[in-house]
């Protein structure tokens, strides 16, 4: 981007956007670790994973508070305040992402006899797939790159083909063992979550592309 | 000042008041040019990574998805003065992979390897017991049993193999450079053998140049069209195309008329050992490893593969590899 008249406009669109990275790379390892603690049913893994959630909801705080400001103070036009408006909303899903992971999280310690539970082995593969949208859409926010953008959103199928299959998979597993079911909907409610997490990260891809171009994707079968 | 740091292998990195002010070729080509100016947190957001270069000492951590998902970068920073600081990085991705690759192979591998040996024993433990009587067509029958799963064992084996060895070499990119119309067409029809060639249609109407590495693209070829022709039909064609993607990267498909495979089990093709239908696909004599060893390699290769299917249509493999001049351009 070029620079501005005002540097100070420029130190607090630095500012903003590495307060959304910070986000970002939290968000991610949320994801990641909640997963990781879901597997292999380590639960103080997944109170760390709680635990730092909060980090996140201050620098949303944060975010918001930066972003008013500077639309306040330094009125922004054109492609600079589409930055700041694409800041704000963001800002808001990578939240919103952090929060589907720490409800992952929390119920770890709800499945019952993991030993012997088969679906929990279709979980990580799926979990895969909505953390590498994520982490993608993330790096197409820093590299304001339009096209890895569109990557993203067109992944989006995949994690939804993902979700049916788990949820058929699932019901499945719930009429023939009748005895795990209250363990079996706890995973039902994670792919729910990692379904959620990649539609959020396609609202990311789309205000990524929004603030690099200046219009939405179009929607495209390639 | 940057000059110095420019040409060398290792990714550097200076930093001016929590800003990226210089970063050297081999930085710049991992993370980008875009985080020059920017926040150091725009190129390392993993909260480890912020933390460490939040503090007001030097140090070192290691992160896990610094550019790609899952790879593991280890950071060293010092700190020069209360403004500045140096950042070295160094990957260390491979070698946590090899011991991952390693575990998961022996978990997989071993039930695999064991049911196959369990008949063979039963098998033989049988028919060399001497107070039985069998007829020798009985005995002919089990001696077949014996031979198809050693046979499976040989493939089993072979597919392990290759797949370690693609998985081996994951993190080395392909560096020959090659025609695919030629390759895909001998790998078809070589994938067909004599008894199943007229079943073939070869429609490649646009020649590409990719980069890569021949042996590989012959064997997802030769899996892909083996697949397509084992799972359709005994008389069913089975088109293999190449042409241009929109996009001007070289596309490869396979398409067969077969019975189609159900939504849900399409995620987890390219899983090792999974399968649809276990019975059938033993019965044809499949390891459950040939989509594992396509999706590895198209990986190697930046590639994407892509699987459409519709139960009672039939099914579209779709393979894209990145077009040559795009792909030289991002070894250099």
């Amino acid at each position: 981007m070029p620079e501005h008249t005002v540097k100070a406009f420029d130190e607090d669109i630095t500012h903003l956007r590495g307060l959304i990275a910070e986000m970002g790379g939290l968000s991610e390892l949320a994801i990641q670790e909640s997963l990781d603690a879901m597997v292999r049913g380590d639960e103080t893994l997944a109170a760390e994973v709680v635990k730092r959630d909060r980090k996140i909801d201050e620098l949303h705080t944060e975010v918001d508070k930066l972003a008013v400001r500077v639309i306040a103070l330094r009125a922004p036009m054109a492609d600079d305040l589409r930055e700041v408006v694409a800041a704000l909303k963001i800002a808001g899903v990578v939240e919103r992402i952090g929060d589907y992971s720490k409800n992952i999280a929390k119920r770890v310690g709800k499945i019952e006899g993991r030993d012997r539970f088969e679906p929990l082995t279709l979980l990580p593969a799926m979990g895969d797939l909505a953390a590498e949208m994520v982490h993608d859409v993330l790096s197409a926010y820093a590299a304001r790159d339009p096209l890895l953008a569109k990557e993203v959103i067109a992944a989006d199928d995949k994690v939804d083909a993902f979700y049916n299959s788990i949820f058929r998979n699932v019901v499945s597993y719930m009429v023939e063992n009748p005895a795990t079911i209250s363990s079996a909907a706890q995973l039902l409610f994670v792919a729910r979550n990692l379904e959620r997490i990649g539609d959020h990260a396609t609202n990311v891809a789309e205000m990524v592309h929004f603030a690099a171009t200046g219009t939405y994707p179009p929607d495209e079968d390639d | 000042m940057s000059e110095l740091i420019e040409h060398s292998r290792t990714p550097l990195l200076l930093t001016e008041r929590k800003r990226v002010s210089v970063a050297n070729n081999a930085a710049r080509e991992i993370l980008g040019e875009h985080m020059l100016g920017q926040d150091v947190r725009v190129a390392f957001r993993h909260p480890d990574a912020v933390a460490l270069l939040d503090q007001s000492s030097s140090g070192t951590a290691t992160v896990r998805g610094l550019v790609r998902r899952l790879d593991i970068w280890q950071i060293n920073y010092k700190r020069l003065d209360a403004n500045l600081g140096v950042i070295e990085l160094v990957n260390q991705t491979a070698e946590a992979d090899i011991s991952r690759a390693h575990t998961d192979f022996v978990a997989n591998a071993s039930h695999e390897l064991r049911t196959p040996l369990a008949s063979v024993i039963g098998y033989i433990e049988t028919l060399s017991d001497e107070d039985a009587d069998y007829t020798p067509e009985t005995r002919g029958r089990f001696f077949a049993t014996v031979l198809s799963e050693a046979r499976r064992l040989q493939s089993l084996i072979s597919d392990l193999m290759s797949l370690s060895q693609v998985e081996a070499e994951k993190h080395d990119r392909p560096t020959g450079v090659i025609r695919l119309k030629e390759l895909v067409e001998g790998a078809s029809i070589d994938a067909a053998g004599p008894d199943r060639q007229h079943r073939l249609l070869i429609e490649c109407h646009e020649d590409s140049t990719i980069v890569g590495e021949a042996r590989q693209i012959e064997q997802v070829i030769r899996n892909l069209v083996d697949n397509a022709l084992k799972y359709s039909g005994i008389n069913e064609t089975v088109v293999v195309s190449l042409d241009r993607a929109p996009s001007g990267d070289a596309r490869l498909r396979v398409t067969d008329y077969g019975e189609g495979i159900a939504p849900e089990h399409i995620p987890h093709l390219t899983r090792r050992f999974y399968r649809t239908d276990p019975g059938r696909s033993r019965a044809s004599g499949g390891t459950g490893l040939g989509l594992a060893i396509v999706k590895h390699i198209v990986e190697r290769h930046k590639g994407r593969l892509d699987i459409d299917s519709e139960v009672g249509k039939g099914t579209v493999f779709t393979v894209r590899f990145p077009a040559s001049e795009k792909a030289v351009d991002d070894v250099s």
